[in-house]
């Protein structure tokens, strides 16, 4: 059979599988569908529900505004799949194909697609992790109970750990009048994504709001009662906190032990994947036949200097679904690399948070726009003299221009005559991330181009 | 009837806060808050709100309604 009509064969009446059945997966399905593929379309899922989104889940659902049984997501197409859902993918047999569920089942497959995620990552004290009133926030289950727990109005909560997740808790907490501790190991909130300055004013923002925020803190211990309730935290200065509900949010762990023994390059840091979203092997040889999207991938980014981005963000896993889905049913000619400028956004404390690029990349950051003691600015980061991030609070309308100063590799610190400088403004300052992962010297490459079939890549020399 | 907002494209035009105020609402100057489930009667607001996000960040799967019977093939057949 020629490579066109293998092809062909495979859009017609080829398998495809799919484990993950959330944002990417779902995505990645009705991308397919829409693509013209033909054959058989199976989603597995371990979790029990249809595709849900997750954002709302410690936003909109911890305030009461939605229930946390109803954000499954709209589609965009009928699907005609076969769904296998609340059965987990055990194994995978590359060789032969097949992927094995946890009852029994094994399914065959042409192309695979892998988007399992993460989870959680649980408190290390599995006996203390036990306990009533110690919880997790990631799936719909968790924010039901975190909800019916918030709901019955408990003495004082403890968020422990202030990245985007507890800071959002912490913060819906103090909307609904609860009493809340968060504790952080790093200098401020929000330090090991958006650095220390910037760090500074969600640190103000949650004092602010009533936060008792507690910095360069440990908690070491959770200690029950004798029916096994929470009743108290041990912290790292030695004192001790009377809490009847902490919610562990120390981020997430990659769903990747399904694959052990599989010999696809599977670890605790994702899938590894080229541009086009195809999984590399243990061996470093890219398959062809199995593709990885959404949290769980690791892929190379061209704006990024080639380095392995892995993303937990909900647009990573909406764009990068839709280039895999695409890939696995194209010609090499055809295939697309997935070059989507990492954006996010995040809701506290009444403030709009929205970022592109990766500040955690940034050197230095320069406030461009507005003010940080209004907690209304955009902040630009630079890396190696150009621009590599920037982050809104409130300022969503100045983001897009960044993007296209992210893409294009503008200088940093910005010249143009746009840039709004108050007295704080002036000079960048060093961006204060507490583990700067600083990347390779490399050239640097920009990106033109904004229709996805249209995307081009143009290597520009490495500035000396 | 089912949606979604993408956060990354939404401008915090509020729109649909206006023409939906039971299912979309801004919290604080730029964040929007919506109900991801809103309830059937809610229908026409939602579609008028959809169609005039001017970044068409909102997503809805109307339930009973044939994909011909909608733009971009949304529909609630699965
Ligand atoms: C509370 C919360 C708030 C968030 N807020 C934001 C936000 O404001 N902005 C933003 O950009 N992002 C946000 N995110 C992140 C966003 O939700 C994720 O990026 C997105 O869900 C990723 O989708 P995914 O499909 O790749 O992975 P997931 O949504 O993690 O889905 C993976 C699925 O695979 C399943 N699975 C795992 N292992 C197996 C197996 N072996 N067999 C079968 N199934 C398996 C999992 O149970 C899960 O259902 C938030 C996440 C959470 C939890
Ligand atoms: S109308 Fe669109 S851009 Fe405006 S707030 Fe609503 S979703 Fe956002």
């Amino acid at each position: 059979m020629s490579g066109d009509h293998a092809l062909e064969w495979l859009r017609r009446e080829g398998r495809i599988v799919i484990v993950g059945a959330s944002l990417a997966g779902l995505r990645a399905a009705e991308t397919l569908r829409k693509e013209g593929f033909a054959g058989s379309l199976t989603l597995i899922g371990d979790e029990p529900h249809e595709p849900y989104d997750r954002p709302p889940l410690s936003k909109q659902v911890l305030l009461g505004h939605a229930s946390a049984d109803h954000t499954e997501l709209p589609r965009r197409r009928g699907l005609d799949a076969q769904w296998r859902l609340g059965v987990a993918a055990t194994g995978l047999d590359m060789a032969a194909r097949r992927v094995r569920l946890a009852d029994g089942d094994e399914v065959e497959y042409d192309r695979l697609l892998i988007t399992t995620g993460v989870r959680a990552r649980p408190w290390p004290h599995p006996a203390e992790a036990e306990l009533d009133g110690v919880f997790v926030l990631r799936t719909r289950d968790d924010a039901a109970r975190l909800h019916r727990r918030l709901a019955a109005s408990p003495r004082r909560v403890l968020v422990i750990g202030a990245g985007f997740t507890g800071s959002e808790i912490a913060s819906a907490c103090r909307e609904r009048g609860l009493p809340v501790t968060v504790a952080e190991r790093g200098a401020a909130p929000l330090v090991g994504a958006l650095g220390g300055v910037i760090g500074q004013v969600a640190a103000e923002l949650q004092r602010a709001h009533g936060v008792d925020l507690r910095c360069g803190i440990m908690v070491t211990g959770l200690e029950g009662d004798s029916a096994g309730r929470l009743r108290r935290a041990h912290l790292s200065d030695g004192t001790t906190l009377d809490t009847d509900v902490a919610v562990v949010s120390l981020g997430a762990t990659r769903n990747t032990e399904w694959l052990a023994g599989s010999g696809v390059g599977a670890g605790p840091r994702g899938i590894a994947c080229d541009a086009g979203c195809r999984a590399f092997d243990i061996r470093g040889i890219v398959t062809d036949d199995i593709f990885v999207a959404g949290d769980v991938a690791r892929s190379p980014h061209a704006i990024f200097g080639y380095q392995f981005l892995s993303l937990e963000h909900w647009g990573n896993a909406v764009a990068q679904a839709e280039t895999a889905a695409h890939n696995m049913i194209s010609s090499s000619s055809e295939r697309r690399p997935h070059l989507w400028v990492p954006a996010f956004w995040s809701s506290q404390f009444g403030v709009n948070i929205k970022s592109v690029g990766v500040p955690s990349l940034g050197e230095e950051v320069i406030v461009a726009q507005g003010s940080l003691a209004d907690h209304r600015f955009t902040g630009v980061y630079g890396y190696q003299g150009r621009v590599i991030a920037a982050v809104s609070f409130d300022q969503t309308k100045w983001l897009e221009f960044y993007q296209r100063q992210i893409e294009t590799a503008a200088p940093f610190p910005p010249e143009y005559s746009s840039v709004d400088r108050r007295p704080e403004g002036l000079r960048p300052v060093p961006a204060d991330f507490p583990d700067p992962s600083l990347p390779t010297h490399g050239p640097s490459v920009t990106v033109s181009g904004y229709s996805p079939t249209d995307q081009r890549i143009t290597f520009t020399p490495a500035r000396a | 009837m089912r949606l979604v907002v993408d956060l990354n494209r939404c401008q915090g035009y509020a729109q649909c806060a206006f023409l939906a105020p039971d299912v979309f609402a801004m919290h604080g100057e730029e964040s929007l808050l919506y109900n991801p489930h809103a309830d059937e009667a809610q229908r026409e607001q939602v579609r008028r709100a959809a169609t005039a996000c001017p970044v068409q960040a909102i997503l809805v799967e109307y339930p009973q309604e044939a994909p011909a019977a909608v733009e971009e093939g949304l529909s609630g057949v699965r």
